[in-house]
Formats: structure tokens, C-alpha cells, sequence
């Protein structure tokens, strides 16, 4: 009688969770750094696939700004704990495309769930920074921006300019700084994101390498290269500006968009993605204009990506990694793209988005927000200007900023600074190649 | 004069010493241990393969120049933000000490800012002090000083030491009013009846009374000043410019957390280990022999 009643009750609970089972939907984590209005935004996606579909649910959970966010998934990853889907910003791609055994592939993990995933639908210019050397798509391009120069053009008036003026060359914004400068205008000049601007982005803008074997997409046997006579030459530039006082210096982030958007900024260096904070706050007219360059070298070459792709960490359920490309491939269909596009300021990432984009005619209601888009697809991308891909290239980025405050405050010339940073960035580099040989 | 106590046999004695043992394998021996194997490999940062490599996490550490020029911004920091705060601390509690009407407000005002956490208190100084929205750098952009803490070392410096010190005061405060209310009024009463000043007192009767305490404060606040004020400097400089306000313990968690080198973070525990336990060493067999008990 004992074990009878024993036996109907273990096949009741068996019954009840093969049940369960079977009715409950797959559900996957992701992990991603955006708060704010892009938070909102990201939400909705989310939303809108989970009412699409009922077989899987993402949950997402914010962690952070960029860098912690891969912190905490590095530091999941390492206690087994971590997400199905993990947002790398551009910086850490390097990082994790060593780690081989550390995540799925994208195109395996399209190819394993049988979806249909065309990455060459891809913006060339984005989606090689994701992509091995063999042509082979590691991680989903999901927010790319690219630095743009913009303008407060009620400050350009008041410096007796015309706001429509020539700014495409890096001699005439100094033209146009020491007119700001001669009307007394607190801040001619800021930027944002250093590094990223005017030595990640003017070394691919220049065609001239960042580093060695292809700016490191060649091999881990890299270099850094930002040192020669074109890089001293504007970084030299720059803290020149700074000493007459015409540039000033708010922070190695996006601190200097507080300024700009508070009116105080005439000329701001800054993410095309800039725009959703500029365009809700900004009480002037505002410009957007391609990065200048500098003229007597060849015409600009393309400029490069900054944002984030995602990742489909490995060690999980052939269930659950269906359930990932599924939602990958939902975030790149076309109206999902074009409308983030559209809210954001970042880059159509697939061409059919840009296209839709375009043929809605929201370029002409807003002026300059095609631009970015212009300036990375204009020309065939070159070894120096399909991207980076350098290890602990976070730690590098701390480096350059480091040294060029030593610029900007007048204790160093830019030729001791970047070549002390490329020296010590090299240092790291052995290290991680050392790390992941 | 010391009272001993013997136990019969080793089972009582061994039960009663176990948690304190349990705990300090738990919390000091294993994570030490663990930091001192892993200073001995280069791991990649998801610890999918690991490498041996001896002692060249601390061959590297030690020829990097800012490295060693992390050790001088330590001492620097650590002893300004042990000397001012219980400069200052001392000082308000002599102040306090003498009130006769309204001291409970008084004291309860002055141990607030305790209360406040270092990464809290990190951002508030930075809002006063922030080149876009703070007051105080507006006021002294009036007065015609140019305050910009993002690219001036010595500004950023002055202003981690400042707020690090602030809550501090408090704490040590509160120490010194308790030492200095400990002081028997029969002995200073005895020492101003024979003429003494108000500083003759004060040096020769108050501070030896007070050395104890002192000796207490110096070792408590210089291991805040090494290892609690991360969140002050994480809020505040993050570290910068030019790696001016980087403390030791600042460099662990950049490289570990930050850089992922968990290797290098794992050798620079191990030298800041040796470091504190020679400090303490240092304290108690020099410093504490002028302390009158």
C-alpha cells in the first residue's frame, strides 16, 4: 500500500513538471549597459518580441556603463553564471574574440538554430569590426556611432561668422576658433571621447594606421603606431588650443556634451549619437558637420564605429541558444533598425534600414543626421580604416588619456606624450598577446 | 600583577579559539593564499587557460614608472588625510568639549557627516566642485582662479583629500571628545590653580592623557586612508589625470576589475600585504612605545 501511494505520487510530480515543461517558454538573459532615454528604447524591443512570438522570453537587465558591464559578465562568465547574450562595447571586442570557447559565433549560432541570417546585409564598415579576418561574423552589430563635428551656430553668429561656413578642414576650425576667441567666447572648442576622436578616428579618417598588422585585425603581434609626424601634429594642435585657451578640457568622456548642449560650447567633437541628448535639450540652432581633416593630405578616407555588438556566450542549452538567434535575428530586421536609427542617432547598421530610412524622407525633415552615415560609407575601407582590434585596449584608451592631459595642460609636448603612450601601450599588448597565445 | 588561566588538557581551550580560527582562515588565509598563487600566473580574463610565469607579474609591476609613483601619491594621500582629519578632529573636539550649554546638538551636528558613505560623500564634493555646475568652482572662477580637477593633478589631489578627510573629522571627533571627557578635571583643575596656561595644560597634562587614543586614530585612519577611500577617488578622479590620484588600492581594482590583469592586481595585493603588515609592525614596535597607557 506504501508503495503504491509512493509510486502515483512520484508519477503525479513527474506528470506535473513534464507539463510544465512543455508549456513554458524558453527564457534568456541578456545583459546590457543603457539607461536613460536608450534604456526606454531598448525595453521596447524586448517588448515587442516577446508579444511577437510565445515560445521565448528575454529578459534584459542593465549592468552598468560599458566597461562594467563586461566586468560583470567576465566575472559571470568566469562562476558560471552568466547571460545568454552580452553587450561588448567596441573597445573590449578584441577581448573577447580571444577568448575562443567564451562564446558561440554568430554565424554557428545562426546556422545551428536554422535561421536565415544574410550578414552581409551588414554595413561593410560596421560589420567588419565584428568579423574575423576569414570573413567569418563573431558578434551582432548593435549601436554604431561615429564622431561629427557640431556646431552652435547662435555662438557662431555671435563671433561674426557665418554658420554656414567651410569647417570641413582642421585649419579653417582654427580660423574659426581665434574669431571666437578675438569675440571673447568662454569655450571656442570641446570634445568628447579623446582618443576615440582624434587619434582612433583621425588615424582612419587620414588612411594612416593606429597600429601595426592592420591596426591588430592581422594578428596579436601588434603595434601601436599612433605616434607619426600627422598624429603630432594635432595633438600638438590641440594643446596649443588649449594654452590660448581655446579649447578647454571638461573629462575623458561624453562630459564635454553638457557644455555644448548648456550653450556654452561653440564647436563640439562628439558621437553622431549625440543627437538624442542635443536635440531634446539644446535652446539654439544647432549644426551637425562631417569631422574636419586636414587639407593638403589625400581627401578623408571613411571614419570608424564606436558602440556595442552582442555576444551569445557559450555553455548554454541548444534551447536556449535558438531562442538567442532568434531574438539577434529579430533586432536586425530592417523597420526594428530603421527606427532605432531614427530615435538615436546611431548608425543604420544593415543597408535596408538606412534605405527605409531614407526613402521616409526623415533626412530631409532633420539636416546632418545622414552625415554620419556619409562619412563611413563614402570611400572602399583600407586596412587603416576598417577598424581596431587591439587587446586590454580599455587600459590603452586610459593610457592616451592620461598622456593627453599632459598635453592639454602644458607639461608635455605631444611627441613625448604619444610616443610615452605608444611605448606603454605596447607593454600591455605583449602582455596579452603573452595572455592569449 | 597579570592573572593567568590554565586549562586541563587541549579540547576546551581548541573549541573556544575554533570560530576565531574558522574565521580567519575564511576571510584572511584563503583569499591571501589565493592571492599570492595567482600573483604567480597570467590568467586571460575568463579564465579559460592560465600560464605560470613566477615572479614576472612583480618584475613587471616594478619596472613600470607609475607603478612606483603610485607608492609616493599614497604616502601623500595617506598622510594628508590622516594628519588633517585628526588635526581638525582634535581641534573640534577641544572646542566641544569646553561648551557648556547646547552640546548634544553641537556633537550630534559634527558626527554626522560620519554617516555618509565614502562613494556618496565622493559625489557630493564632486557636484560642488564639478567645472560645469558646481558652486564652489564657480566662486572661485569669480575670483578668478581656475579650477578644473579633470586636468590639474594638484587640484584633483587636494580634492580626494578633502572629501576623503571630511567624514573622517567625525570619527575622530568623536574619539578625542570621549579621551579628552576621560581626562580627570581634578588634574587640570590642580595644574591651573598652580598658574599652568590653557597650552601649558593642554601639552603637558591633555595630549600624553590622550596618546593612547591618538595611537589608536593614527593606525585606524591610515588603514581608512589605504583601503576605504576607493569610493571617494572611484566617484571623484577615477583615478586621473595622469594617474595622479591613483592609491595602490585604486591600482588593484583598476587592473583587476577594469583591465582584467587579474595577474598583475594579484602580485599588487601581495606587495600591498607585505606593505600594511610591515607598517603595523612598524607602529606598534616605535610608535607605540611613547604612548602612556
Amino acid at each position: 500500500m506504501k508503495h503504491l501511494k509512493a509510486i502515483i505520487a512520484s508519477i503525479a510530480l513527474f506528470a506535473m513538471f513534464a507539463g510544465t515543461s512543455l508549456q513554458a517558454k524558453v527564457e534568456i538573459q541578456w545583459w546590457h549597459a543603457f539607461g536613460g532615454r536608450l534604456g526606454e528604447l531598448l525595453d521596447e524591443q524586448v517588448n515587442k518580441f516577446n508579444a511577437s512570438q510565445n515560445k521565448y522570453t528575454v529578459v534584459h537587465t542593465r549592468k552598468g556603463n560599458y566597461s562594467e558591464t563586461l566586468n560583470a559578465g567576465i566575472a559571470a562568465f568566469r562562476a558560471g553564471q552568466h547571460p545568454n547574450i552580452l553587450m561588448v562595447f567596441e573597445v573590449g571586442t578584441a577581448s573577447l574574440m580571444a577568448a575562443k570557447g567564451a562564446y558561440v559565433p554568430m554565424y554557428q549560432l545562426m546556422k545551428d538554430a536554422g535561421q536565415s541570417f544574410n550578414p552581409k546585409g551588414f554595413v561593410s564598415a560596421v560589420s567588419g569590426y565584428y568579423t574575423t579576418t576569414d570573413g567569418k561574423m563573431l558578434s551582432m552589430p548593435y549601436n554604431s556611432s561615429t564622431p561629427v563635428l557640431w556646431v552652435n551656430k547662435d555662438l557662431m553668429k555671435k563671433a561674426g561668422l557665418d554658420p554656414e561656413m567651410d569647417l570641413s578642414t582642421w585649419k579653417r576650425v582654427g580660423n574659426a576658433l581665434d574669431a571666437a576667441k578675438a569675440k571673447n567666447i568662454e569655450m571656442p572648442f570641446c570634445t568628447c571621447w579623446h582618443s576615440w576622436v582624434h587619434l582612433e578616428n583621425f588615424s582612419a579618417y587620414h588612411n594612416i594606421p593606429f597600429a601595426t598588422k592592420a591596426n591588430g585585425f592581422a594578428g596579436l603581434d601588434t603595434e601601436l603606431s599612433f605616434n607619426s609626424p600627422v598624429h603630432i601634429k594635432h595633438i600638438q594642435t590641440l594643446g596649443k588650443w588649449a594654452q590660448e585657451g581655446k579649447f578647454k578640457y571638461m573629462g575623458r568622456r561624453n562630459e564635454a556634451g553638457k557644455n555644448f548642449r548648456a550653450g556654452e560650447c561653440m564647436l563640439m567633437t562628439e558621437s553622431s549619437a549625440g543627437y538624442a541628448g542635443i536635440k531634446k535639450e539644446a535652446k539654439f540652432e544647432f549644426g551637425i558637420r562631417h569631422l574636419p581633416y586636414y587639407g593638403g593630405t589625400e581627401a578623408p578616407q571613411n571614419t570608424i564605429i564606436g558602440g556595442s555588438s552582442l555576444w551569445a556566450l557559450s555553455g548554454k542549452s541548444k534551447e536556449e541558444n535558438k531562442a538567442t538567434a532568434a531574438f539577434l535575428a529579430f533586432l536586425s530586421k530592417t523597420d526594428i533598425q530603421a527606427k532605432w536609427h531614427q530615435d538615436t542617432g546611431y548608425l543604420g547598421v544593415t543597408t535596408a534600414a538606412a534605405k527605409k530610412t531614407k526613402s521616409s524622407g526623415f533626412y530631409k525633415a532633420n539636416p546632418g543626421t545622414d552625415l554620419a552615415g556619409i562619412q563611413m560609407m563614402r570611400n572602399k575601407v583600407t586596412q587603416n580604416s576598417k577598424g581596431l582590434r587591439l587587446g586590454s585596449f580599455d587600459q590603452i584608451r586610459g593610457i592616451i588619456d592620461e598622456e593627453m592631459e599632459g598635453v592639454y595642460s602644458g607639461k608635455k609636448t605631444a611627441q613625448v606624450a604619444l610616443d610615452s603612450a605608444v611605448r606603454r601601450g605596447n607593454v600591455l599588448l605583449r602582455r596579452f598577446e603573452r595572455a592569449n597565445k | 600583577m597579570e592573572k593567568r588561566v590554565f586549562f586541563k588538557g587541549w579540547w576546551l581551550p581548541a573549541l573556544l579559539v575554533a570560530p576565531q580560527l574558522l574565521i580567519s582562515f575564511v576571510f584572511f588565509f584563503y583569499p591571501s593564499g589565493q592571492a599570492i598563487w595567482n600573483s604567480l600566473f597570467l590568467p586571460d580574463p575568463f579564465g579559460l587557460k592560465t600560464e605560470f610565469v613566477g615572479l614576472d607579474n612583480f618584475r613587471f609591476l616594478l619596472s613600470d614608472p607609475y607603478y612606483l609613483a603610485s607608492f609616493k601619491t599614497t604616502v601623500i594621500f595617506s598622510t594628508a588625510v590622516s594628519v588633517s582629519s585628526m588635526a581638525l578632529g582634535l581641534y573640534l573636539a577641544a572646542l566641544a568639549d569646553r561648551l557648556i550649554k547646547g552640546a548634544g546638538v553641537y556633537q550630534t551636528l559634527l558626527i554626522w557627516p560620519y554617516a555618509i558613505a565614502p562613494a556618496i560623500a565622493g559625489v557630493l564634493w564632486l557636484f560642488m566642485f564639478n567645472g560645469n555646475i558646481g558652486l564652489a568652482s564657480y566662486y572661485l572662477k569669480a575670483l578668478g582662479y581656475e579650477w578644473n580637477h579633470t586636468l590639474k593633478g594638484d587640484q584633483a589631489m587636494f580634492l580626494v583629500i578633502l572629501a576623503s578627510s571630511w567624514g573622517r573629522i567625525s570619527y575622530n571627533f568623536l574619539f578625542f571628545l570621549a579621551g579628552l571627557q576621560a581626562i580627570p578635571k581634578s588634574i587640570i583643575e590642580a595644574a591651573a590653580i598652580d598658574g599652568a596656561s590653557f597650552w601649558k595644560r593642554f601639552g603637558t597634562i591633555v595630549i600624553p592623557l590622550l596618546s593612547p587614543i591618538t595611537f589608536f586614530l593614527l593606525v585606524v585612519n591610515i588603514v581608512y586612508a589605504f583601503f576605504d577611500t576607493f569610493g571617494v577617488i572611484h566617484t571623484i578622479t577615477s583615478g586621473g589625470p595622469e594617474q595622479s590620484t591613483t592609491i595602490l588600492v585604486y591600482k588593484v581594482f583598476s587592473d583587476g576589475f577594469v583591465s582584467q590583469d587579474l595577474g598583475s592586481s594579484a602580485a599588487q595585493s601581495v606587495i600591498l600585504l607585505v606593505l600594511v603588515g610591515i607598517l603595523t609592525v612598524i607602529q606598534f614596535k616605535y610608535i607605540e612605545r611613547k604612548v602612556h597607557y
